[in-house]
C-alpha cells in the first residue's frame, strides 16, 4: 500500500511521526485496516498517550484495594468477602452531538464496565456541566441530557442515586456528561477482562454489529467519499432493554468456571476489547469476521473491527463449554456467536472470507504508541488574576438580596427537578435519597452501607487548577463525612480542553498533581479513572474540570442525620477553618465578572482532621444534623439546614465585617474544610471535647428556632423566602421554552 | 396510529407550543402518533389488508386509546 | 404454613427482587415465574412487578401480555385468584384486558420518581380488605407512563362499581391536581376488576416495606392478601 497522505492520517488521528513509528516497529507498511486499528488504539482515548505520564502520580495503594486502574473498573474490599466495584467515565462529545442518546449511551457504557467485572450495578451517579440556563439552547441540552441519563438507568433498573450539576457560561459550547457506576460482587464471582488458554473460543454476544459509532471520519470513509457511498452518522442509539438482558446473562455466568474472561465492547469496539484482553493474558486472538452478526449488509472488515455499536460484550470461554454458556444467552433471547479463538502468538489476527486481512503484534498495537509530551506553560494573565481582588466594590445588591439570589442560583438550588426524573429507589436499597450531601445504598444482610458522592472542581480551577482539583477531593470527603462515612477509594474523570494548547497542558499537569497530593493527604487510593481531552469549541477550551467520585462506608445505615435542623433550641456549631475567600466563588459568578482573586483557602491537614472529628460526632449521633459549607459559603449552607428542617436559626459571627466587602466574604466565602452541625443543648460539651481532641476549630455560633434565617448584625431572610428561592432555582429556570 | 380524539395528548400540546414559539401561530393543533412500516408477503392485496388489520387489533394498536389506519403498497418480489 | 407468591419475570422486569424482599417481610414465600413458563408453580397469589417488559418499545405491556405465563395468570385471575400488577405489571394487566383502561405517557412528559400519598377508595378484594376507606398510604411512584385513562362511560362504570381502588391525594387525603403526579383521570392510582381479586396500581408498595426506606405502608396490602389466602 502507498504511504497514506497527511489528510488520510489525520482522519485516523495519526501523525506522520506515529505512522513512521508503526512502520518501524512492524518492519513493514500496515494495510488500511491495520492502520485503522492502530489509529484507534493509539488514540488518546485508548492509549492515554498524553496523560499516562501524569497519571502515574496517582497512587492506587491501600489495604482495601483489590483491583486498581487498568481493568474495566476499580475494586475495593468491603469485608466478609464482599467487593465494591466502581468507575466514572465521560461521554461529553456524543452528548454534545445528540444529548439524549449521548447521555444514555454514556450510562450504558459505564454499566457494562461494572457488570463486566461480575458485579451487579447498585448505583449510578452523574456529574453534568452546561452553559447558563437563561439560554434556551442550554435549557434544551440540559433537559435532554437529564432525559437520556434517566432513560437508560430507569429502563435497566439501576437506581441513579446522586449527582452534581453545574451551570456556567464557560460550558456553553461543550457540555460535560460524566457517569459513575457502583456495583457489588462477592470475591469468587469477580471477573477479569483477560484472554487465556490457547484454543479457547472467543464469543461476541449481545447486539448485532452496525456502522454506528465508527470514528466520525475514518480511513474507510475517505474511500467512501471516493466511492460516493453515503457517510453514516456516528450517533449511537442505546438499547437499555437489550443491555438489561445482557447484564442478567453475564451476571448469571459470573462465578462459572466456564467463563475465562469478559470485557465490554466500548471505544474502538472489537479491536480494543480483543487486543486488551489478549494483551493482559499474554496471548493472542484470531478473529473470523464472517462469524460476526451484522445489522447491515456490505460492511467492510474495517467497519466491523471499529464499530462502536452498543450493548456488546466479548467473552473468552473454556474449550468444550461453549454450549452451556450459549444456553444462558439463548434464555435471555440474546445473540451469541463464536467469532474467534485464543492463540499463542501475541498477535491480533483478523480473517475475512477466508483471507487474513490484518495481523498485528499486540505489543505494538496496545503499547507501541508514542508517548506525547506537549509543551505546557502557565498563562501570564492567571498570575495577574490571582492577585486581583475577587469582588470589587459596587456589588449592586444588599446582603439579603445576594443571599436569596445565591439560594436561587441553579448551582446551589434544590435539584429535585433533575432527580425526580431518575428512578433512585429501584433495588430497595437506597436509604439516603438524592438531594443530600451524599447518597447511601445499604448492603443487604449487614448493618453498614455505601455512601457515594461525585464532586467536581468549579471556577477557581481556572486560576489554580492544582487547588481546584484538591478542593473537589476535599468536598467529596466532606460530603461523605456529613453522613458519618469513612471514604474508601476514589475514581476520577479528567475533563480538559486540547492538550496541544500550552495553557491546557499546564492545567492538566497542575490538576493531576493536585489530585495526587489531596488523595495522598486524605489517604484515598485512586482505583479507576478516565480522561476526556479536546473539549473545545471554536478555539475555546472548557475550564479544567476534574471530577471525582468517592465511595465510603457508613457503619450503620440507621439514623443517619441529614442536613436539616431537627429541633428548636438545638445549638449550631461551625467546625473548621477560615472561609472568607471569594475568588472563583458562586457570588462572583452571579455578579457576572471574570474569575479573579486567590481561590478559596484549603488546608489539607486540617481538612483531614475536621473530617475525622465530624465523622466521630455523626457516628456517635452527637450531631443531630450535619452539612458542609460549599458553593455560596456559610450563609447558603445555613439557609439549606433551615429549609431542610423547616426551622429558622439565629447565628452570630465573631468577626466584625470590614469594608469594602461589607461581610460578603464572611457570609459567602467558599473556604474549604467547614461544616455546620447542630446538637442538643446538652451535647455542647461533647461536641467541643471531640473537636478539641482532634485539634479542629469549632465555634458555637447560634441556635435553631424562629421563622427567620438570621446572621445577627448582617442579614436576615424569612425561612419561607429561602425555601421558595431554593425550590425555584432550577425548576423556575426550566419554565422557559426549550426550543 | 394516533391517540383517539377524546384522549388528551400532552406531547401534541408541547409540539404546538414549540411551533408557536418558533413563529408558526397558524398551527391550531397537533396530534402525535406512531408510524410502523411492515414488510410482509401476501397472496394479494386483500389478503394483506385483512392480516394487517388483525395485527393492528391484536398487537400494534391499543383500541382503548388509539385509532389506526394503514395503506398497503407492493414492493415487488 | 407460608403462602406462595408467584412473581412474574419478563425480559426487562426489574422489581422482581424488590418484590421478593417485600413478600418475605410480609411473611410469604416468593417464587419467580419465568415468562416462558406455562404454570404458576403452585402460587396462591401472583404479582406482576415493575420494569420495562420487552423494553416497552411498542406500548407498555403490549408484548408481555402474549407471554405463555400470562395464560396461566389469566386462568388464575378468572378463577378468582389474587393478582396484583405494580407499575409495568398494571400496564400489562390493562393490555391483557384483565383490568379496564390504559396507561398513557405522564402529562408532564417526564419520568417521575417521587413519594406520593394515596387514598384508599375501595376496601374489598384481597389486597385492600384489611384497610379502612379513606386511609392514607405513602408510597413512591417511578414511571414515565402512568396516566390512567378509560373512556368516559367506562370511567362512570368503574366509579359506580367501586373499582377505583386508590387515588393520588395530599397528606390529609385531599384531592387536587398538585397531588396528581401524572395527570391520571380522577386522580386514579389503582383500579381493580369487578370482582376485586385483580388489582393494578402505579405506585410501588414493594418500595414501602421498611421504616428505613421511608414507609411501611406497602406491607398492609400484602399482609391483608396473605391473611385472606390463609383463611380460605
Amino acid at each position: 500500500m502507498a504511504t497514506p497522505s497527511p489528510a488520510q492520517l489525520r482522519e485516523l488521528a495519526l501523525t506522520e511521526e506515529e505512522y513512521q513509528h508503526a512502520v518501524r516497529q512492524l518492519g513493514r507498511v500496515p494495510n488500511q485496516l491495520e492502520l485503522g486499528m492502530l489509529g484507534a488504539l493509539w488514540s488518546e482515548h485508548c492509549s492515554y498517550k498524553t496523560s499516562r505520564r501524569l497519571l502515574s502520580q496517582l497512587s492506587s495503594k491501600g489495604p482495601q484495594v483489590v483491583v486498581g486502574p487498568g481493568e474495566n473498573a476499580g475494586v475495593v474490599d468491603l469485608g466478609d468477602g464482599l467487593l465494591c466495584c466502581f468507575k466514572i467515565e465521560s461521554h461529553n462529545h456524543p452528548s454534545a452531538i445528540e444529548p439524549v442518546q449521548g447521555a444514555a449511551t454514556g450510562v450504558g457504557g459505564i454499566l457494562r464496565d461494572v457488570f463486566a467485572m461480575g458485579a451487579r450495578p447498585v448505583a449510578l451517579l452523574d456529574a453534568l456541566r452546561f452553559g447558563d440556563l437563561t439560554d434556551a439552547a442550554q435549557r434544551h441540552r440540559f433537559a435532554k441530557v437529564v432525559e437520556g441519563v434517566g432513560h437508560y438507568g430507569n429502563c435497566i433498573g439501576v437506581p441513579t442515586v446522586g449527582g452534581e450539576t453545574y451551570f456556567d457560561p464557560a460550558y456553553q459550547g461543550n457540555c460535560l456528561v460524566n457517569a459513575m457506576c457502583v456495583g457489588l460482587v462477592t470475591a469468587p464471582r469477580l471477573l477479569h477482562a483477560v484472554a487465556r488458554g490457547v484454543g479457547n473460543p472467543v464469543l461476541l454476544v449481545g447486539a448485532d454489529t452496525g456502522r454506528d459509532g465508527i470514528h466520525g471520519a475514518t480511513f474507510a470513509s475517505v474511500q467512501l467519499d471516493e466511492g460516493a457511498e453515503e457517510r453514516r452518522p456516528a450517533v449511537q442509539v442505546g438499547n437499555p432493554f437489550l443491555e438489561k438482558c445482557l447484564m442478567e446473562a453475564c451476571l448469571e455466568l459470573a462465578g462459572s468456571s466456564a467463563l475465562v474472561g469478559l470485557q465490554d465492547c466500548g471505544a474502538a469496539g472489537l479491536t480494543s476489547s480483543c487486543a486488551e484482553m489478549a494483551r493482559r493474558g499474554g496471548v493472542g486472538i484470531r478473529l473470523d469476521l464472517d462469524q460476526v452478526a451484522r445489522r447491515e449488509l456490505g460492511m467492510t472488515p474495517y467497519e466491523v473491527m471499529l464499530s462502536e455499536s452498543q450493548e456488546r460484550m466479548v467473552l473468552v470461554v473454556e474449550r468444550g463449554r461453549v454450549e452451556e454458556v450459549r444456553a444462558v444467552f439463548d434464555r435471555w433471547e440474546l445473540r451469541s456467536d463464536v467469532v474467534g479463538e485464543v492463540i499463542a502468538a501475541e498477535e491480533l489476527q483478523i480473517s475475512s472470507s477466508g483471507e487474513m486481512v490484518a495481523r498485528l503484534p499486540l505489543p505494538v498495537l496496545v503499547d507501541g504508541f508514542l508517548p506525547r509530551h506537549p509543551a505546557s506553560s502557565r498563562p501570564a494573565d492567571v498570575v495577574r488574576d490571582l492577585s486581583a481582588p475577587p469582588v470589587t466594590a459596587g456589588v449592586p445588591w444588599t446582603l439579603e438580596e445576594a443571599w436569596l439570589r445565591l439560594l436561587a442560583s441553579p448551582n446551589c438550588a434544590d435539584a429535585s427537578w433533575i432527580y425526580r426524573q431518575y428512578d433512585h429507589q429501584v433495588g430497595d436499597d437506597t436509604v439516603v435519597l438524592p438531594g443530600r450531601d451524599a447518597a447511601v445504598v445499604r448492603l443487604r444482610g449487614r448493618r453498614d452501607g455505601l455512601a457515594i458522592t461525585v464532586d467536581g472542581a468549579h471556577r477557581s480551577s481556572l486560576l489554580d487548577p492544582r487547588r481546584g482539583a484538591q478542593l473537589a477531593v476535599a468536598e467529596a470527603v466532606r460530603n461523605l463525612t456529613c453522613l458519618g462515612a469513612r471514604p474508601l477509594a476514589l475514581t476520577n474523570c479528567l475533563n480538559f480542553g486540547d492538550p496541544d494548547r500550552e495553557e491546557v497542558m499546564w492545567q492538566l499537569e497542575e490538576a493531576v498533581a493536585g489530585l495526587a497530593e489531596a488523595c495522598r493527604q486524605l489517604a484515598l487510593p485512586v482505583v479507576s479513572g478516565n480522561v476526556s481531552l479536546y473539549n473545545d469549541l471554536s478555539g475555546a477550551s472548557i475550564p479544567p474540570t476534574p471530577v471525582v467520585g468517592v465511595v465510603g462506608v457508613v457503619d450503620d445505615v440507621h439514623g443517619i442525620p441529614g442536613p436539616g435542623f431537627v429541633a428548636a433550641g438545638d445549638l449550631i456549631y461551625l467546625v473548621g477553618g477560615e472561609g472568607a475567600g471569594l475568588g472563583g466563588s458562586e457570588l462572583q459568578r452571579l455578579l457576572g465578572g471574570r474569575v479573579l482573586g486567590p481561590p478559596p483557602e484549603l488546608d489539607l491537614e486540617l481538612e483531614g482532621r475536621a473530617s475525622e472529628a465530624v465523622r466521630q460526632l455523626v457516628t456517635e449521633r452527637v450531631a443531630r444534623s450535619a452539612h458542609d459549607c460549599s458553593l455560596g459559603g456559610l450563609a447558603v449552607a445555613l439557609a439549606e439546614c433551615c429549609v431542610e428542617g423547616s426551622l429558622g436559626a439565629v447565628v452570630r459571627l465573631a468577626d466584625p465585617p470590614t469594608p469594602p466587602d461589607r461581610g460578603l466574604g464572611l457570609l459567602f466565602g467558599e473556604g474549604s474544610g467547614r461544616y455546620l452541625l447542630s446538637v442538643e443543648p446538652g451535647s455542647g460539651g461533647r461536641m467541643e471535647e471531640v473537636c478539641s481532641a482532634g485539634q479542629v476549630p469549632c465555634f458555637r455560633v447560634g441556635e435553631v428556632g424562629g421563622e427567620l434565617v438570621e446572621i445577627v448584625g448582617l442579614a436576615q431572610i424569612p425561612l419561607a423566602a429561602a425555601a421558595e428561592a431554593r425550590l425555584k432555582g432550577i425548576a423556575g429556570a426550566m419554565e422557559g421554552p426549550v426550543l | 396510529m394516533t391517540l383517539k380524539p377524546v384522549v388528551n395528548d400532552p406531547q401534541g400540546l408541547a409540539v404546538t407550543q414549540g411551533l408557536h414559539a418558533l413563529g408558526y401561530p397558524e398551527v391550531l393543533g397537533t396530534r402525535v402518533g406512531k408510524h410502523i412500516q411492515l414488510t410482509l408477503t401476501a397472496r394479494d392485496r386483500q389478503g394483506a389488508e385483512s392480516r394487517v388489520e388483525e395485527m393492528c387489533r391484536r398487537l400494534l394498536c391499543n383500541g382503548v386509546i388509539e385509532d389506526f389506519h394503514f395503506q398497503v403498497a407492493e414492493v415487488g418480489a | 404454613m407460608t403462602w406462595r407468591c408467584g412473581i412474574a419475570v419478563f425480559p426487562g422486569t426489574w422489581s422482581e427482587r424488590d418484590c421478593a424482599h417485600w413478600v418475605e417481610l410480609a411473611g410469604g414465600e416468593p417464587v419467580m415465574l419465568w415468562h416462558a413458563e406455562r404454570q404458576l408453580k403452585g402460587a396462591d397469589l401472583v404479582i406482576l412487578p415493575g420494569g420495562f417488559a420487552h423494553g416497552d418499545y411498542l406500548r407498555t405491556g403490549a408484548i408481555a401480555r402474549f407471554a405463555p405465563l400470562m395464560d396461566a395468570v389469566r386462568d388464575h385471575a378468572l378463577a378468582g385468584g389474587p393478582v396484583l400488577g405494580i407499575c409495568n405489571g398494571f400496564q400489562i394487566l390493562c393490555e391483557a384486558q384483565l383490568l379496564p383502561g390504559a396507561l398513557l405517557r405522564n402529562s408532564c412528559l417526564q419520568f417521575r420518581c417521587q413519594s406520593t400519598h394515596l387514598r384508599v377508595e375501595a376496601t374489598r378484594g384481597p389486597f385492600l380488605a384489611g384497610l379502612e376507606a379513606g386511609r392514607i398510604l405513602e408510597m413512591p411512584i417511578s414511571h414515565g407512563e402512568g396516566r390512567y385513562y378509560a373512556p368516559p362511560e367506562q370511567l362512570l362504570e368503574l366509579e359506580a362499581h367501586g373499582q377505583v381502588a386508590l387515588r393520588y391525594c395530599g397528606p390529609a387525603g385531599e384531592l387536587g391536581d398538585e397531588y396528581n403526579p401524572n395527570g391520571s383521570l380522577q386522580h386514579i392510582a389503582g383500579v381493580m376488576n369487578r370482582e376485586g381479586n385483580v388489582l393494578g396500581m402505579m405506585p410501588h408498595p414493594e418500595r414501602a416495606c421498611e421504616p428505613l426506606l421511608g414507609s411501611e405502608d406497602g406491607l398492609h396490602l400484602l399482609r391483608a392478601a396473605l391473611a385472606l389466602v390463609g383463611a380460605s
